[in-house]
């Protein structure tokens, strides 16, 4: 019995190691050959060097890419917060009628494969007559990205004491003083957490941008757009790695906060609210 | 109908994102249900409605072969992913004693990294010149590169396979994360062995989950058209590619909104069987 499980434990941690190397694989690879100093993509590794990252700060384009990504993304992250919080504290807070069915609606881009949702914006503003821009791009990034404010920001408005409001009007506060003094500062953890998410899902979103963007390209198009050249390769490695590193400093700073905001309200932040 | 106090507040406060919902999907959707029973010639849009567009996409043999090739792959790629994925998911939930959280983390780390440059890392691992083949060559295993191993069906499995790993792995972890414990001691109490135990007792509980997983992976793989289109190779192409030629070079919009409702509409009916039979097969976790 003893032996039995021991094994199939260490069986388990075997399989959960290796398939930890198969997620890394690719991952691993982005700093390994933006260092290295060949034009190829292949082993051996012929010593390293720093001038595919200078190859990117001298690229006029990109900077123009990197420029609009940064517009879009900001506007995404705060008009889908701003909608993502609204809807979260009505969710929480209140019982109202067809409360299912919209709540039902306004999550359901997270079930709809994101060609569809390019596909159909795109036939609509075609039919409209409006010019494809970056303001169209960011329309459809708020649409994909409210879903996920919203499940964030749900177990922030769901964790507030109600009676610390009670006691708040009971005081002699305003609504908008209550707002601002209890509830806002409570959840402003949880409403950091989904700015930083949500900026981070509009940065790399590549189908909706590529469908709805004009002549001012978003990073990801650009990327796509120099895939195709081999001798681009190096520093296109170097372009990822940076992306890399920036998304994980993001992510942890965004863990950071909601942790933050589940223990200033005495709850056992759960281990997966973040991310689900 | 006279609506309660609350039931006013609070469709004020949600009201604002349902119009957003409203304005920027209810809205493209019909629109593009419309156009779909239109037709196009170069520029010219006739608005009469006909079914031509769903004869072309259901009957010629082009569509069909990518829809049903797209639908094979997704469906591959979903069971594959889910088979991988589950003893990642138990090990986390009934091994992991400390940093769960931390793990956690860590799985989803490679996910936000650029899609894009994931799917495009593959084609730098599998290809002719590339890691793997450069690094076996190095080490003496092989004499030639692997031909086998990019452009084709099992790239674009393995591809995929690894984009979706922390969507399949994260809601079946949840699902065994509920099983109340004392479950599985009453079934030991009762006799059942550790493999008896898990079939009787943690898959069923499980079963939710794994629909999710299921579900979340299924869905957005049919609408890929970047995967294939790096790894694939022409025996990988899918219905997706199709939908983004119509809208691109093709310039045929609405056959390319016949071709997406079309390919939407088998998602979501292989969807509701796969909730349905999860629902049969699982028992209930509350």
């Amino acid at each position: 019995m003893k032996t039995g499980s021991a094994l199939s434990r260490n069986w388990l941690v075997f399989y959960a190691v290796a398939y930890m190397v198969f997620l890394y694989a690719p991952v691993v690879l982005l700093p390994l050959f933006a260092f290295n100093d060949a034009t190829i993509i292949a082993f051996p590794l012929s010593g390293a060097t720093t001038k595919w990252f200078t190859v990117l700060w001298e690229t006029e384009a990109l900077h123009s890419a990197v420029e609009n990504s940064l517009i879009v993304a900001l506007s995404t992250s705060a008009i889908s917060t701003l909608l993502g919080a609204t809807a979260a504290r009505a969710m929480a807070r209140y019982r109202f009628p067809g409360k299912r069915g919209i709540v039902g609606f306004i999550m359901l881009p997270l079930v709809l494969p994101e060609i569809i949702v390019a596909v159909s914006l795109l036939v609509l503003l075609m039919q409209l007559d409006m010019e494809l821009s970056l303001w169209t791009v960011v329309g459809g990034h708020v649409l994909i990205c409210v879903p996920f404010s919203i499940a964030i920001l749900s177990s922030a408005f769901q964790g507030l004491d109600s009676s610390l409001e009670e006691a708040s009007f009971d005081l002699g506060e305003t609504r908008w003083g209550t707002f601002r003094r209890i509830i806002f500062p409570l959840v402003l953890p949880g409403v950091i957490s989904s700015m930083l998410i949500t900026f981070t899902i509009s940065l790399d979103e590549f189908i909706i941008a590529f469908f709805l963007t004009g002549t001012d390209v978003t990073l990801p198009v650009y990327i796509w757009s120099q895939l195709r050249f081999p001798t681009k390769l190096p520093s296109v490695m170097a372009l990822g790695t940076i992306l890399l590193a920036l998304s994980v400093i993001l992510l942890i700073l965004g863990e950071w906060f909601r942790q933050r905001a589940a223990k200033r309200q005495g709850i056992e932040a759960s281990a997966t609210g973040g991310f689900m | 109908m006279r609506l309660s106090r609350e039931g006013r507040q609070g469709l004020t406060l949600i009201s604002p994102t349902l119009a957003y919902a409203l304005v920027m999907l209810a809205a493209p959707l019909t629109m593009v249900v419309t156009f779909s029973f239109w037709t196009q010639n170069y520029l010219d849009l006739d608005t009469t409605l006909t079914l031509d567009n769903y004869r072309e996409a259901w009957g010629t043999p082009i569509y069909q072969v990518l829809l049903l090739r797209s639908l094979k792959i997704s469906l591959i790629v979903t069971f594959v992913t889910v088979l991988l994925a589950f003893p990642v998911a138990y090990f986390l939930s009934f091994k992991v004693k400390r940093r769960k959280a931390l793990w956690l983390f860590l799985i989803t780390i490679p996910f936000w990294t650029s899609y894009l440059l994931r799917v495009f890392l593959w084609k730098v691992i599998l290809g002719y010149n590339g890691v793997l083949n450069s690094a076996l060559m190095g080490m003496g295993f092989i004499d030639e590169p692997m031909t086998f191993l990019l452009y084709n069906l099992n790239a674009v499995v393995l591809t995929l396979a690894h984009a979706w790993a922390p969507f399949a792995i994260l809601p079946i972890f949840v699902a065994l994360e509920k099983i109340d414990r004392s479950l599985l001691e009453a079934a030991e109490d009762l006799g059942d062995g550790k493999i008896r135990q898990f079939f009787r007792v943690t898959l069923p509980l499980a079963m939710p989950g794994v629909v999710a997983s299921t579900l979340i992976v299924l869905i957005p793989t049919i609408g890929d058209f970047i995967t294939p289109k790096l790894v694939g190779g022409t025996d990988g192409l899918m219905i997706a590619n199709m939908i983004q030629i119509q809208f691109g070079k093709a310039n045929n919009a609405p056959l390319g909104a016949a071709l997406a409702i079309t390919s939407m509409l088998v998602v979501a009916s292989i969807s509701v069987v796969i909730f349905l039979a999860g629902k049969k097969f699982g028992g209930k976790v509350e």
